[in-house]
């Protein structure tokens, strides 16, 4: 089984990410060529990145210094979501081993404190789901999934660092759990990783180079 | 398919009664696959998979805010009680589902796009919604009132049934009133080679006259070399985009470009309103295909503006009681005027007091977007669900609004006597008339 999720699953879940990340972004910059010019005539490159810069500075658009809880939440999730695998140790060690490379790395105990910033976070944006009227109206159980999947790999990980359950089993649903998240973000809502950068570089254009305004 | 909504007011309108009485599934499942496989569907695609349900948009809406955060007045829960379902279920909705998204498409979004400036992808829901008004104006469900309007245009080209005798016997009536005032005062007709075209909506010549007398003043008073069309043209309102009859929309679009043209003017100045802007510089030049608008276009704020920058007009009296302003969405949110607007007002003004929020930030009126339009039988609704507006203007202390948009002014008007305010609402005109100088030699 560890062969397995170690070795061909692996394989298989980085090509469906990768392949499938380009096939969604070229697929739709092919429909809006054909269907939906007015995206393409409005993009501007400086208005686009002046929006883009606005919304990943933390507390930069009004939006979020109305909502201080949920811009640290939100924040602290993303950041620590995406960057405590790529500088994991462990992770570098299996790459250098694999592949022969390794970068800068971060020392396990920061590592283990974003992972529990993770899985609080991850904890915040459910109870939000189900406090929050205005939320639970316009969830559904994707929405759940969605978080329980981005979340599995920290949970299980964490679990199989600090070996407080049986750490081969906990291994394989860790690597696993990786795997699940890698495979779906493509075809999911997890897809607002790639398409948060097009959907507010275009907005930041229609407001900065026709409208004249700010959008954040 | 989840349940239908219950709405406290429980509106009926013969417009959406008897629309979705002739409809039958097989038509509306063919209009919804048309419009949503159309154009834009690279948008609405991105849209509707990058939303993540969050729900940040919800406090950026008045409709949401006044109706004591009700949920389903969320924007991105308008997007879901229409779009998400006829998505999902591939078009296949019933007539009721089609009645119940007109209602929310034509009564609860104003398409004022605050909620574009709250959501951190920058997911248009306005544009999505003009999507379902289009819909349903092909399944031929759009409220009464609001589709009378859009006739107007089809068959007049103008928003109130004017005809040419009509509106040329308006315009000579106001040059005759205003010609006491200042004997020389002209309002030019069809003047080939003017500087300014000056185009005014439907409304203006139907019931509210004064504000061309305002105008012609002004423009004598400056000495602009202007002039109005005496044919089809001359009403840059629009109200077809908001019913979502495009084609009609691009016609009256066209019949408005084509008298600048026709007249060999150098600009078009129009009248203080909103959505007219909108259609001229944002949604009706890109359905006739233009990035921007063919010729240039200045909106009586920027023409205010400038004429009081560029020493045309000076500013004599003050007003003393305390003042302040309701920015429009469709030229602050929509063209960026709101410093332009507050040059003007300040220089006019003793006491100016801001509305909180303000600028681009600012509270729709609740009446933009075809909302109003849609008649008497949404009044109640329309006020109700614009508290928040009553609020902020209460708030100020002020007591005189100025609204610079048509649509706003009369959304504000119904909310001052609703939450009885006291307020008296004017245009920038209207104290323009009260507070510069008419030179001696132009008096009687």
């Amino acid at each position: 089984m560890y062969e397995f999720v170690r070795g061909p699953l692996l394989w298989i879940s980085f090509i469906v990410f990768i392949g499938g990340s380009l096939f969604r972004l070229l697929y739709m910059a092919m429909l809006a060529k054909k269907k939906d010019h007015t995206v393409y005539t409005y993009m501007s490159l400086k208005y686009g990145l002046r929006s883009i810069l606005h919304w990943i500075i933390p507390f930069g658009s009004i939006n979020m210094r109305q909502r201080p809880a949920f811009t640290i939440f939100s924040f602290a999730f993303h950041i620590c979501l995406l960057f405590t695998p790529i500088f994991l140790l462990a992770h570098n060690v299996l790459w250098y081993e694999s592949w022969g490379i390794s970068w800068w790395t971060i020392p396990d105990w920061l590592a283990d404190i974003m992972t529990v910033v993770v899985i609080i976070a991850g904890v915040f944006f459910f109870l939000r789901r189900r406090l929050r009227p205005e939320v639970r109206y316009v969830t559904s159980a994707s929405d759940y999934a969605l978080l329980i999947i981005a979340v599995a790999p920290f949970i299980t990980g964490f679990l199989a660092y600090h070996q407080w359950l049986p750490y081969k089993a906990m291994l394989i649903l860790h690597i696993l759990a990786g795997e699940i998240m890698l495979m779906v973000i493509p075809f999911t809502r997890l897809d607002h990783m790639f398409f948060f950068w097009f959907t507010r570089a275009y907005m930041g254009s229609e407001f900065g180079a026709v409208r004249h305004v700010k959008d954040w | 398919m989840t349940a239908l909504l219950e709405r406290k007011w429980g509106v009926t309108d013969i417009g959406l009664e008897e629309g979705v009485s002739r409809l039958d599934p097989s038509k509306i499942t063919k209009v919804i696959n048309q419009v949503l496989n159309g154009e834009g569907i690279a948008r609405l695609k991105t849209y509707v998979d990058t939303c993540i349900h969050c729900g940040l948009c919800s406090t950026a809406c008045h409709h949401y805010l006044s109706n004591d955060c009700d949920p389903t007045f969320a924007p991105v829960a308008k997007i879901k009680n229409t779009l998400w379902e006829m998505i999902k279920n591939k078009g296949r909705v019933s007539p009721a589902f089609i009645k119940q998204a007109a209602e929310i498409a034509y009564t609860e979004c104003n398409l004022c796009k605050r909620c574009s400036m709250y959501c951190p992808f920058g997911i248009d829901m306005a544009w999505m919604l003009s999507l379902v008004r289009r819909i349903c104006h092909l399944c031929g469900v759009v409220p009464q009132y609001l589709q009378d309007t859009a006739n107007s245009h089809a068959v007049t080209m103008n928003q109130m049934w004017v005809k040419q005798d009509e509106w040329i016997d308006t315009l000579q009536w106001q040059e005759e009133e205003a010609q006491s005032e200042i004997p020389s005062l002209r309002i030019p007709l069809d003047k080939e080679g003017a500087d300014v075209m000056y185009s005014v909506i439907g409304p203006e010549p139907k019931f509210r006259a004064q504000l061309i007398y305002s105008a012609a003043v002004l423009m004598t008073v400056a000495g602009v070399n202007w002039t109005m069309p005496s044919f089809d043209g001359w009403d840059n309102s629009d109200m077809a985009m908001y019913s979502g009859d495009w084609e009609v929309m691009g016609r009256v679009k066209k019949a408005h470009f084509e008298a600048a043209m026709k007249l060999k003017v150098k600009k078009i100045v129009m009248g203080e309103c909103g959505h007219a802007f909108r259609s001229v510089y944002d949604v009706g030049n890109r359905w006739l295909g233009w990035k921007m608008h063919p010729i240039p276009i200045v909106h009586a704020i920027q023409f205010y503006y400038e004429l009081l920058k560029d020493g045309k007009i000076k500013i004599v009296r003050k007003i003393k009681e305390p003042v302040t302003l309701h920015d429009p969405c469709n030229v602050m949110r929509g063209r960026g005027l709101m410093e332009h607007a507050r040059y003007v007002v300040k220089a006019m003004c003793e006491d100016f007091r801001e509305m909180e929020p303000n600028r681009e930030y600012n509270y729709c009126c609740c009446a933009g977007g075809g909302v109003i339009n849609c008649g008497p039988p949404w009044k109640k609704k329309r006020v109700d669900s614009n508290k928040i507006k009553a609020e902020q203007l209460a708030a100020t202390g002020a007591k005189i609004v100025i609204t610079p948009c048509h649509n706003c002014h009369s959304g504000i008007e119904d909310i001052i006597n609703y939450y009885k305010l006291g307020i008296h609402n004017v245009f920038i005109i209207d104290l323009l008339m009260q507070c510069i100088e008419i030179p001696e030699e132009l008096k009687a």
